[in-house]
């Protein structure tokens, strides 16, 4: 009896061993639980946001419904995470969540040393300031020890460091783990600058009491490429959610939007036709269906499309293509072809 | 031999011995050591072949590289170039210093609120009861919100400071004070202050020892000023070391210079003590209630006034009845201060967390914070039992 016991407490043990090292495939465990849980960003408008209802909405938030598309054919089939700053990585890490879409900007130590892969960019964006107009400030130059809030454990509080320190700038750092506590404490006038990604900035001056008496300062202080991330020992999930992306850039390249797509059926443009899964078999050979990409465009949008609807003139951030313009159109976004 | 045998067999009836109730105890503690140990190791091993199969870098080398970020508070000093390591000692010593501080400040508080409501006087002890009941009712995370806005709201901004007759400023970066700056001499009136300290301690225990054998009382107060004030103050002027003020002025955009008490610091500080301190005084009225009337009766029968009555008689034997909840109310104000990273107060919770997102490391961080908090807390219980041993009551 007592041997029994033993060696089932042992057994336990052991099982819980093994069941913890094994290998993830992610793209068979999210079929199997028919979502995919995304990490989000729950307090910057355009990027990731809920509403009163409880909607999402944002151009992260569109990244994980495109990549549920992708899997399941339903943009529908997702569940967010509201994630903050700190949290963020070790969520992925620990496969509380399949994949982060929290405009994290990719750099050399996340991509290496956390068990974490980008997979791809799909905001590049740079570090600014935004400071209250009455301080009179036309330069990130002038602000020599200004007290600056920012949140903790973002690439924006070491950029801050090194740009203070490298224009022989004193300053003190307010530091929240919260965007929300970030905003609440430059809007009571705790600090003098509000540092964060331009588009950031953008989105966050909508939010405080008076918006019109806040002026972003011209300089980007860094490069901030924001993108996806997966985890590392993954390469079939890292190609599902690297192609979706692509799928979206290489779609409003080819001037394939969620309006046309049924149309384009009929192109004759091999292009088209390759990337809709009419031609070719570029949906088995990343686990999914062949009408993947038909799935993500009908019920997302190409790129161009998920960013106007989020960011882009026509909404509040009123946030331009810049950089974010097709490589043939003066930006820098440019995704392989499918072939 | 074989008569020794005999008496023994007939003495105690041979029994195997895994029947013995002693091997049997020490088997089954042995064994379940055993299992103990085994779990604890196939955790850490699974953790160890996870972080490896994920490529996620393991170890505390980390804490050597150059942290790169920047703190608001640092009794230390401590830059962008400095250490993980570093950082993570400055967070640590914002905690201690919040905490210490809150320690004091509520037990002060929880002391005169408790009295307040056993007070005869109705307007006191509702007064009492009211800041009691609403302040143990709210969450201590609300306070602590309602504090920092509260503290920012009604603070100016820089240029519109509150001023103190141009040597102190109140705005909405915090409080600006003099800081004084001592010359090299400074070290001896260290030095005098701690030989004052170590001779009244040993005063006061000679004098307890005289009042043991002869009764006779001998005044300690001009004792104590003498060593404490004194001779520090003689070293002071004997080394003849100058001290100056570094006065806070305003320069661009805040006050440079001086002693900065920032308003996260003031709104961490102000709701855990007063948090705390409900508690407290809870705890103390507890205590006070415990001791039987019949003890202030005999007080007064021997002519005690209010106050003696309160401090020679009911106080102490109360002590016995607080001690141990107060050093639970110590525990929890302590772990209740990392509550600071949602008002942006660096203590170790905070500064760990950035150091944590910036490196990635969350089970060495966290191991980190686990032997924080695991020592903080053994460290408290300890002297509060040392205290609580000291206060217990002896017969004699």
């Amino acid at each position: 009896m007592k041997k029994t016991l033993l060696s089932l407490v042992l057994g336990a043990t052991l099982g819980l061993g093994v069941a913890g090292a094994a290998a993830a495939a992610t793209l068979d465990d999210v079929k199997a639980k028919g979502f995919i849980q995304c990490g989000v960003n729950p307090s910057l408008p355009g990027f990731g946001f809920p509403d009163d209802k409880g909607q999402w909405s944002g151009l992260d938030v569109d990244f994980c419904r495109a990549v549920a598309a992708a899997v399941f054919g339903d943009p529908e089939k997702v569940k967010y995470s509201p994630l903050s700053a700190k949290e963020r990585f070790t969520a992925l890490q620990s496969g509380e969540i399949d994949l982060l879409a929290r405009n994290s900007t990719w750099t050399m130590q996340r991509d290496t040393a956390l068990g974490l892969t980008f997979a791809g960019v799909n905001y590049y964006d740079g570090q600014g300031f935004m400071v209250r107009k009455s301080l009179g400030v036309d330069s990130a130059l002038k602000l020599n020890g200004a007290s600056v809030c920012t949140q903790t454990g973002t690439t924006t509080e070491l950029n801050l460091a090194d740009y203070f320190r490298a224009n022989n700038m004193t300053y003190q750092v307010v530091a929240f783990e919260n965007n929300e506590e970030v905003n609440q404490a430059y809007d009571s006038g705790r600090c003098d600058v509000l540092t964060t990604d331009q588009s950031g900035l953008y989105a966050t001056r909508l939010k405080l009491t008076n918006p019109d008496e806040h002026v972003v300062l011209p300089e980007i202080i860094s490069k901030e490429p924001l993108g996806p991330v997966v985890r590392q020992n993954d390469p079939q999930w890292f190609n599902v959610v690297k192609w979706t992306l692509f799928a979206q850039l290489n779609a409003e390249e080819l001037g394939v939007n969620s309006q046309n797509v049924d149309e384009m059926k009929n192109s004759t443009n091999p292009e088209i036709r390759r990337l809709l899964g009419l031609e070719g078999d570029f949906g088995t050979s990343i686990g999914l269906s062949n009408d993947w990409a038909y799935n993500v465009i009908k019920s997302v949008g190409n790129y161009g499309e998920v960013f106007d609807r989020n960011i882009g003139p026509e909404t509040p951030l009123k946030i331009s293509r810049g950089l974010n313009a097709l490589w043939n159109k003066g930006g820098i976004q440019y995704a392989p072809p499918v072939r | 031999m074989s008569v020794v045998s005999e008496r023994t067999r007939l003495r105690r009836p041979r029994v195997a011995f895994w029947n013995n109730p002693r091997v049997r105890g020490l088997l089954a503690q042995a064994l379940l050591l055993i299992v103990v140990g085994w779990f604890a190791w196939e955790i850490i091993d699974n953790t160890v072949t996870n972080l490896q199969q994920r490529r996620i870098a393991s170890g505390y080398r980390f804490l050597e590289s150059t942290a790169g970020f920047s703190i608001i508070q640092t009794l230390i000093p401590y830059s962008e170039v400095s250490s993980y390591g570093r950082a993570f000692i400055v967070g640590l010593l914002n905690t201690l210093l919040v905490a210490g501080l809150g320690i004091a400040v509520a037990t002060v508080i929880g002391f005169v609120v408790g009295i307040m409501r056993l007070s005869s006087n109705w307007l006191i002890s509702r007064i009492a009861a009211a800041y009691v009941e609403v302040i143990r009712n709210i969450p201590l995370l609300l306070q602590l919100f309602v504090w920092y806005r509260a503290v920012l709201k009604a603070m100016p901004a820089p240029r519109q400071s509150i001023a103190f007759g141009e040597i102190a400023f109140l705005n909405n970066r915090g409080l600006y004070l003099p800081y004084p700056v001592f010359g090299e001499g400074i070290a001896w009136v260290v030095a005098a202050l701690g030989v004052g300290i170590a001779g009244s301690i040993l005063y006061s225990a000679h004098a307890r020892r005289v009042q043991e054998e002869t009764g006779e009382q001998r005044r300690r107060l001009p004792v104590w000023l003498g060593l404490l004030i004194g001779l520090p103050l003689l070293a002071f002027l004997f080394t003849g070391t100058d001290v100056s003020f570094d006065y806070p002025a305003l320069q661009g955009f805040n006050f440079v210079g001086g002693l900065n008490v920032i308003p996260e610091f003031a709104a961490l500080f102000l709701g855990l003590s007063i948090y705390t301190a409900a508690f407290i005084a809870e705890i103390v009225r507890a205590g006070i209630q415990a001791v039987s009337r019949g003890q202030t009766e005999a007080a007064r029968a021997l002519g005690l006034h209010n106050g003696a009555t309160l401090r020679l008689v009911v106080v102490p034997q109360a002590m016995r009845v607080i001690i141990p909840p107060l050093a639970n109310q110590y525990l929890n104000l302590t772990k209740n201060s990392s509550l600071a990273v949602a008002i942006g107060y660096p203590d170790v919770v905070a500064t760990g967390g950035t150091i944590l997102n910036q490196t990635g490391q969350a089970v060495e961080v966290i191991s980190l914070w686990m032997a924080v908090y695991l020592s903080l807390s053994l460290l408290t219980s300890a002297l509060m039992n040392w205290f609580n041993a000291r206060m217990a009551y002896m017969g004699r």
